[in-house]
């Protein structure tokens, strides 16, 4: 059991505000992802946590108590760095032991909670081994199992993955899921890879200069984005975005003009933007379709085939688009091609960035990792 | 011969000479140790009957072993007491610097550019008044001061090359600032405090001119030993080298056997 709160927490370093209010609830077993671009923070606000670095202001609170002014040991927290950080004189097991010696465990039952941990991950092979005869994926288990056997309240990772290669980068996200399945607990996680986030989180935080942008699940934060920036971080191929401009606002959705000339109505909420404002629509490339009579058009020129689908990079006249379409699409690079897309996809942008609100929810955005899975049966959840 | 060949016979040759130059001398003394007074202040010469004579004499008007101990127990003493001081303050200046580190770590070296003499009359009242003259203690407290800011700077370099995040690590397990230390950064970074010290125990046991000021007999270490050998009645040279050879054998020696742990200590940072 633990929930974990942030309230209005600021960190200053000299003059300069890296934190600048976060607020934040993170529930009992949820996996929590920050994720933003580099120096926004999110290590920063990890390490707060953690208890590495002090809030300038603000209160963090486990169940209820709150941990300001407790040392990082005390919190209960258990934290798999980025470098993996483990004690390179010291054999896999004496590094999963190590909070246990200093905890003044007797011996028998620290080799017990190391091998129950080193079971659960696959080490026990290697117990005797010293880090550096191990290979980088089995350093990173060994730093998940060190962090494993304090039986943590809740799990820190500080971009773990990032220093592995892609196969096996992939192949370790799954064993964290896994992992935060089996030991339900709550866990913290912090990437860049918005591909890692979309995949582990029940719930995403995205962060930019020390701002928390928006807060939800991966699929609200890709159907919903709260603003452009969110819109344009999540999900890859990035967003495209298009200037376009208002017309009229019913109760079906806002009317704006594209580029070329075509109108088009997205169903969003038009409250309070006057005619012929400038919005930006944001489109998905994968929501966009090749289409004969499409109501936009442009030239291709680079086109990029994966196989099962094509990127299809199209000059427009307002910039490059990029397109998303079948793996077999016969197109030359050089071609003029139309193309469009379902309104309902569509996002629509004011220039201070916000998004104008969906008229329809998605009927994903509810949904979380942990929903995802069939319920097994005899389970105890 | 080709051209790299040539380059390195030249570096080669080069290296053997500057390797005799600095050696000659000690061969000499060594040597000279082993002659008679007449023959010591004759021609140099290579060949000639070797003699232990000087050694016994020497050994006669003053106690080694006396003076080896005193340099044994400063030596070592100030070393501890130097690493004891100074790998909190290294500690505390790699791992929570402020902005004052650098400047600090600065200063304390600009003050070995002091010429020592400059302090001799204030240190010397100062030991006087405190009865600190001619004593072992005396000497390891101005052996420690002379070398920690040598001894700081070098573990601080040394300790700045760990990685925090392995500290940081050792903190959420729960360790506390003495064990983060004991168990984790001692271990981890022994190469470089034992080069450290070794540098600091052959400074402190070759330092001449502090032992001739502050020491007369009791505390005396083999510095002041083989000066006591250039005596008013005259230089008698070959007694003076049977003392000297005396006095830096241990060091020697000493620096022989460690000689390994010593390069690998001092390029630890630049090769890593």
């Amino acid at each position: 059991m633990a929930t974990l709160q942030l309230k209005n927490i600021v960190k200053q370093f000299g003059d300069i505000q890296v934190i600048k209010g976060v607020d934040l609830d993170v529930n009992d077993k949820e996996f929590v992802v920050f994720v933003g671009p580099s120096g926004c923070g999110k290590s920063t606000l990890l390490r707060i946590i953690a208890g590495l670095e002090n809030a300038t202001s603000g209160d963090i609170t486990i169940d209820g108590r709150r941990i300001n002014d407790i040392g990082p040991a005390e919190r209960g927290l258990a934290m798999v760095f980025q470098s993996y950080a483990l004690y390179p004189h010291m054999t896999v097991e004496d590094n999963m032991g190590f909070s246990l010696r200093l905890a003044r465990v007797p011996k028998a039952e620290r080799r017990d909670k190391v091998m129950a941990a080193a079971r659960v991950l696959q080490l026990e092979e290697l117990l005797e081994r010293k880090p550096k005869a191990l290979s980088g994926g089995q350093r990173q288990r060994v730093a998940i199992g060190r962090a494993i056997v304090r039986n943590p309240s809740v799990f820190l990772f500080d971009e773990p993955l990032s220093n592995l290669d892609a196969a096996l980068r992939v192949q370790m996200r799954i064993e964290l899921a896994r992992l935060h399945d089996e030991l339900n607990a709550t866990m913290i996680y912090v990437t860049h890879d918005q591909i890692e986030a979309m995949t582990m989180a029940d719930k995403i935080v995205v962060l930019q200069k020390g701002e928390v942008e928006q807060v939800g699940s991966p699929m609200e934060l890709y159907h919903h984005p709260r603003n452009r920036f969110v819109a344009g971080f999540i999900g890859s191929p990035t967003m495209n975005f298009l200037p376009v401009e208002f017309q009229d606002s019913t109760h079906e959705g806002v009317q704006v003009t594209l580029p070329g000339g075509k109108t088009c109505r997205v169903p969003v909420d038009g409250t309070g933007v006057s005619v012929a404002t400038s919005l930006e629509l944001g489109i998905r490339p994968e929501h966009l379709n090749l289409q004969e009579d499409g109501p936009l058009s442009g030239r291709i020129q680079v086109i990029e085939r994966l196989g099962g689908a094509t990127s299809l990079y199209v000059q427009m006249d307002t910039g490059m688009v990029t397109v998303i379409a079948d793996g077999d699409v016969a197109h030359k690079v050089g071609d003029v091609v139309r193309f469009g897309f379902e309104p309902v996809r569509g996002h629509l942008f004011r220039d201070d960035g916000l998004a104008l609100t969906s008229l329809h929810q998605h009927p994903l955005t509810g949904i979380d990792r942990q929903s995802n899975r069939a319920p097994v049966e005899g389970s105890h959840s | 011969m080709n051209n790299s060949m040539f380059k390195r016979f030249c570096i080669g040759l080069l290296a053997w000479v500057i390797a005799f130059v600095i050696f000659f001398p000690i061969f000499w003394m060594v040597l000279t140790g082993f002659k008679t007074e007449t023959a010591a202040i004759a021609d140099p010469s290579l060949i000639f009957s070797p003699t232990l004579d000087s050694y016994i004499e020497v050994q006669q008007r003053a106690d080694y072993f006396k003076f080896a101990w005193n340099s044994v127990v400063i030596s070592f003493g100030s070393t501890i007491l130097a690493l004891l001081i100074a790998i909190p303050a290294a500690y505390s200046m790699a791992f929570l610097p402020t902005r004052r580190t650098k400047g600090t770590l600065l200063w304390m070296l600009s003050t070995k550019m002091l010429p020592p003499v400059g302090v001799l009359v204030p240190i010397y009242l100062l030991f006087r008044d405190t009865g600190l003259l001619d004593t072992k203690l005396g000497l390891v407290i101005v052996y420690t001061l002379m070398n920690l800011p040598i001894v700081v700077w070098m573990l601080y370099t040394f300790f700045k090359d760990l990685p925090r995040d392995i500290l940081e690590a050792g903190r959420m397990d729960g360790a506390s600032t003495l064990q983060e230390v004991v168990y984790l950064l001692l271990p981890l970074t022994l190469p470089g405090i034992a080069s450290t010290g070794l540098l600091s125990v052959i400074l402190s046991w070759n330092e001449a001119f502090w032992s001739l000021n502050l020491t007369s007999s009791q505390a005396a270490p083999l510095t002041a030993y083989i000066a006591s050998f250039s005596s008013p009645e005259g230089l008698f040279w070959a007694k003076l080298s049977a003392a000297s050879t005396m006095a830096i054998a241990p060091i020697l020696v000493f620096g022989w056997l460690t000689q390994k742990q010593m390069v690998r200590g001092l390029t630890f940072g630049a090769v890593k």
